[in-house]
């Protein structure tokens, strides 16, 4: 690594990014924080002339029934289908995968990866068919006679299920890498001290990935607050609003009824349930050291 | 042993078989000329799903459009994140560190939650409904990403290769260019397919930037089909479904046997 040359040495190449992503990213988010206190609109006079109103759309949010059940949805939705069914299945996966033949592993890991790299749309079509009326679950259940249509009687645990599916191997690749660079040593040293497996891994495994689990949480915490195509495709939010998470909220106020503003503010909403997730999982890393 | 052995292999099985269930439907389906919602053998065994999505204004616009926006996205992220990743790589700059550290929180920012702005400011630029304005949005969100791999992979390389060239003359853009650019093709060729499937895939962002149905990418264009169709034609779903996702699939089997699988994400992530 050198020393720092001069300004018109290092600052050309990087203005290109500095652009875009002042531009197209950091703007917006600023943007977030001034135009949630405003009235502007898609069309009408609002629109030519936002006028500042305070803490109006926030007073409307959280006073609306609406953007309160969309919180409580968004987070069981974020708790349910990334925390618990991603995370959890995740890392069970790479658990069990570890010591497996290659052709176990070959086959589980194609099937499970298979899901994440199809596109998010393509997916949701897929969970469609397989969950509706005359699907292949129905199909199998009805020899039970269990069938029923599973979008519109249990929609949530619909979409927090086709999450799970669609996400589960991106943590399953993280945590295999991680188990991989867990010391053997130390594994076999507790297990000649009488430790069993799931002893094992509570108290010698995961001390050790600990920052692994943190990360990869965050990451797709953040990743599930922003879920709109899935959830959209499934439900639309329906029935009776049940699935109405917050993009999906935020998407039917700002574009379908025009109210950029409120919009607004409901985004404001989304990327603070971001940053408070985030802060829990950084604080829980340094409460633990 | 034996008994936990059995039981943990019995429930990978039972995983792997449910992953796969949901995706039997796509494939069965598309090849069944009266296919329904639920995976069956084809009884009536048809490539004309296929062949009634393959019209230029069903299946081939859209596709031509996810096309250039995903070329289009990937190009200017890779270039964009090459020029960006060598003095963060290279020099030892005061704000090298915060800048970092912002560009790795970024990557984990959800798109989703910034559109509204977006849409604003779309419409103040008069780039709603542009190809390329999306394009270029879809540039930026990527760089995040992009430029942290960049980076990762411009270290690997060591500097003294360019001491040479600077003894020689070079500025550092020619060394950039002629020395490390050829040495971290593979990476540039990883970031670059990487950032083509993600924006392949992206739905909401065309979704709400673009208006006019005749510049919808794929993923767009096979919902409104769905919208329209679809609670008809299943067979035809199917069909679309496998010609949008097949590029994607593609590039991942390239990739993935390229580094051994795992995809560099799980690196990045690590990192």
């Amino acid at each position: 690594m050198r020393r720092a040359p001069r300004f018109g040495v290092w600052l050309p190449p990087l203005a290109p990014s500095i652009v875009l992503l002042g531009l197209f990213v950091a703007g917006p988010i600023m943007w977030c924080f001034y135009a949630a206190f405003t009235n502007s609109a898609l069309s009408g006079i609002a629109a030519r002339r936002p006028k500042f109103v305070g803490l109006d759309n926030f007073t409307t949010a959280f006073t609306s029934s609406d953007v309160a059940s969309s919180l409580w949805l968004t987070v069981v939705f974020v708790l349910l289908s990334a925390v618990l069914g991603q995370n959890g299945l995740g890392i069970l996966l790479a658990v069990f995968l570890q010591h497996r033949g290659k052709l176990l592993r070959g086959v589980v890991g194609t099937v499970v990866v298979a899901a994440w790299v199809l596109p998010e749309v393509v997916a949701a079509f897929a969970i469609y068919a397989f969950l509706n009326a005359g699907g292949t679950l129905n199909e199998v259940l009805g020899w039970f006679g269990l069938g029923q249509n599973w979008l519109y009687t249990a929609p949530m645990l619909a979409v927090v299920l086709a999450n799970v599916w669609r996400g589960t191997a991106f943590s399953m690749l993280v945590y295999q890498a991680a188990l991989s660079e867990v010391p053997s040593d130390l594994v076999e040293a507790a297990e000649v001290d009488g430790a069993g497996p799931v002893g094992r891994f509570w108290h010698v495994v995961l001390p050790v990935i600990r920052r692994t689990v943190v990360t990869n949480l965050m990451l797709i915490t953040l990743q599930t607050l922003g879920v709109f195509g899935l959830i959209y495709v499934l439900t639309a939010g329906g029935p009776d609003n049940r699935t109405r998470t917050l993009p999906l909220l935020m998407y039917e106020q700002a574009f379908k009824f025009g109210q950029i503003g409120y919009g607004t503010a409901i985004a404001l909403v989304l990327l603070v349930l971001g940053a408070v997730f985030s802060l829990v999982y950084i604080r829980s890393l340094r409460a633990e050291v | 042993m034996r008994g936990p052995r059995l039981v943990v292999n019995l429930v990978l099985l039972a995983v792997a078989l449910l992953f796969v269930a949901p995706l039997l439907w796509l494939v069965t389906a598309s090849f069944d000329a009266r296919g329904g919602l639920a995976a069956k053998v084809p009884g009536d065994f048809t490539l004309g799903n296929f062949g009634q999505i393959l019209n230029w204004q069903v299946g081939g616009r859209p596709l031509v459009n996810g096309l250039f926006i995903s070329a289009g996205t990937a190009i200017i992220a890779v270039i964009v994140a090459v020029l960006a990743a060598y003095p963060l790589s290279r020099y030892q700059l005061r704000f090298r560190r915060p800048f970092l550290y912002t560009i790795l929180f970024t990557t984990g920012l959800p798109v989703t939650a910034i559109m509204v702005p977006v849409y604003g400011l779309f419409v103040r630029l008069e780039l709603v409904d542009s190809l390329w304005g999306t394009t270029v949005f879809l540039a930026a969100t990527a760089l995040p990403m992009a430029i942290w791999m960049c980076k990762n992979f411009m270290d690997g390389i060591p500097v003294s290769l360019e001491e040479a060239a600077w003894v020689d003359g070079a500025s550092s853009m020619q060394a950039l260019r002629s020395i490390v650019l050829p040495l971290m093709a593979p990476g540039v060729a990883v970031v670059g397919i990487f950032t083509f499937i993600s924006a392949w895939g992206n739905f909401f962002v065309p979704f709400v930037l673009l208006l006019d149905p005749d510049k919808m990418p794929a993923s767009v264009g096979i919902f409104s089909f769905f919208g329209q169709n679809g609670l008809v034609a299943y067979g035809q779903l199917a069909a679309y479904s496998i010609l949008y996702t097949t590029p994607v699939l593609a590039l991942y089997l390239l990739v993935s046997r390229w580094l051994g699988g795992g995809f560099s994400m799980a690196g990045a992530v690590k990192a």
